[in-house]
């Protein structure tokens, strides 16, 4: 099937989301996703960030869709074509996502130790106006300790069930998920059971926020002051492949995640025993430095990276290039 | 043994004249224009009695603030450290424990929070980052001190004095 976003073709499998064939694609037309995850299944449709507008539904029925639609969960049609950052309805729509996710999310980055990782802050970078307009109060929950390697903070979380679904899928016993409902939905074990099994790490990694950090990094240090390494090690379980990411501080290991790809989901998941216990350089086969982003704080002060082929063909999608890198880069 | 360069002038001297010879006419222009500064307003100060006028926007000695209620604000956030262009800042964070609440206003707070003062360059770079209000380069000239170690800050010189005192 042959899709056209933002003005570039793409052949893709039938059933394909708009947002894989984007990711096909790669660059900035790639739309952001909050709760999407490639490797969960049933994930998606929730955060609203990856709206699309759809200004030819397909060759056989050309009429547009009448609503932007979530990419993540829209298959494509033949001949059908997309706009991302082309179009500003779109831009505008998925600022008024950004501001409506921010609405209870705290602002207290400064003390988040996801900072400088996180998909949200990112996305109010780039799209967020400096002020909210919510005048209310937060909402805002009881501390609930859900064990001594997971720290869970409710009120950073939006909701995207990446988790709950890692628990499910990943690991073999769900002890975690969501109570109650609508605004007072919130992620919890069910009497405060601890979150102990092999694979419970993961719902650190897939956290797009800083709702589910690692309570063994929990204010040893920021993110970019750290230095990723990839690295192996042979692990006993017989799902975990044992490839991670150690984020050194001077000569120690601080923090062991796995390793994300470009658009922050993690290649392979990983057991406890790598993320919590191995914490030694002795532990590991170091593979090589890894490959950070030019945009993200991980990098600064390094200037390796090549950058994508430009489309000149396209003005309209140059000029929105232009736009994005300036969303990008504004301070 | 002949000059290499051959660049070499051979200044003729004249001898003195009487005038010149005498000195006294000489001495006594000389005194005249010591004389003359006596009356003259100092172009120096003597420093550490007296200061001169510093700019609105001078930028001194950095002092951690603390917040209306006399708690620390700065929270650890390393936004400092990272846009130091000369890396004079560290820290290390720590958890408030209960109990410490009127100590530090967030739940993460600087353990340790140094600066080198021989690094700093005094840009005023950290202070633009904060996002607590924290961090101001408002203090007075950083003083001269005898050992490189002296000239690393802790909390216990930038820290602003608590309230009630």
């Amino acid at each position: 099937m042959k899709v056209t976003i933002d003005g570039i073709p793409v052949e893709v499998e039938p059933g394909t989301s708009i947002l894989n064939a984007a990711r096909q694609i790669g660059g900035d037309i790639v739309p952001p996703a909050m709760c999407y995850y490639s490797k969960l299944e049933g994930s998606g449709g929730k955060c609203r960030t990856c709206l699309v507008q759809v200004s030819k539904g397909s060759e056989k029925d050309p009429r547009p869709m009448p609503k932007l639609v979530a990419s993540c969960r829209t298959t494509v049609m033949d001949g059908m074509e997309v706009k991302n950052i082309t179009s500003p309805e779109v831009i505008e729509a998925r600022k008024g996502v950004v501001e409506m996710l921010l609405i209870n999310h705290p602002l207290d980055c400064p003390v988040c130790d996801q900072a400088g990782e996180c998909h949200l802050q990112d996305l109010g970078f780039e799209h967020g106006a400096v002020k909210t307009r919510y005048e209310f109060d937060r909402r805002t929950f009881d501390k609930v300790d859900i064990g001594d390697k997971i720290q869970l903070h409710m009120t950073r979380c939006i909701l995207c069930y990446r988790c709950v679904f890692t628990a499910d899928q990943i690991t073999n016993t769900r002890l975690h998920g969501i109570l109650n409902r609508g605004d007072h939905s919130e992620i919890s074990t069910y009497i405060s059971k601890a979150v102990d099994n092999d694979f419970s790490g993961n719902i650190i990694d897939v956290c797009p926020v800083g709702a589910l950090t690692d309570k063994t990094f929990r204010f040893k240090n920021r993110v970019w002051f750290t230095k990723p390494v990839e690295a192996r090690r042979d692990c006993d379980h017989e799902k975990c492949k044992g490839e991670v990411t150690l984020w050194y501080k001077g000569e120690d290991v601080i923090r062991v995640t796995a390793r994300k790809d470009v658009y922050g989901e993690v290649e392979d998941f990983i057991c406890n025993t790598c993320r919590f216990d191995k914490k030694k350089t002795a532990d590991w086969v170091i593979e090589g430095p890894r490959k950070v982003s030019h945009k993200s704080v991980i990098s600064s002060n390094h200037y390796e990276f090549t950058p994508l082929p430009v489309v000149k063909t396209n003005p309209v999608l140059m000029e929105a290039n232009k736009e994005q890198f300036e969303r990008d880069t504004r301070l | 043994m002949e000059s290499l360069t051959n660049k070499k002038k051979v200044l003729e001297v004249k001898p003195l004249n009487f005038l010149e010879r005498a000195y006294l006419p000489a001495i006594a222009s000389g005194l005249a224009t010591t004389m003359k500064h006596f009356f003259k307003k100092p172009v120096t100060i003597s420093y550490p009695e007296e200061k001169r006028e510093f700019s609105e926007n001078f930028r001194g000695m950095h002092s951690l603030k603390r917040d209306e209620n006399g708690k620390e604000r700065c929270t650890a956030c390393g936004l400092c450290a990272l846009s130091c262009p000369a890396e004079a800042i560290t820290m290390t964070a720590a958890e408030r424990q209960p109990g410490e609440e009127n100590l530090y206003r967030e739940e993460k707070y600087a353990a340790v929070y140094e600066i080198n003062m021989l690094r700093c360059i005094f840009c005023g770079l950290c202070e633009e980052a904060c996002p607590k209000e924290a961090i101001y380069l408002d203090g007075d000239i950083v003083p001269a001190d005898y050992l490189r170690k002296d000239f690393i800050y802790g909390k216990d010189k930038l820290v602003e004095a608590p309230l009630n005192q």
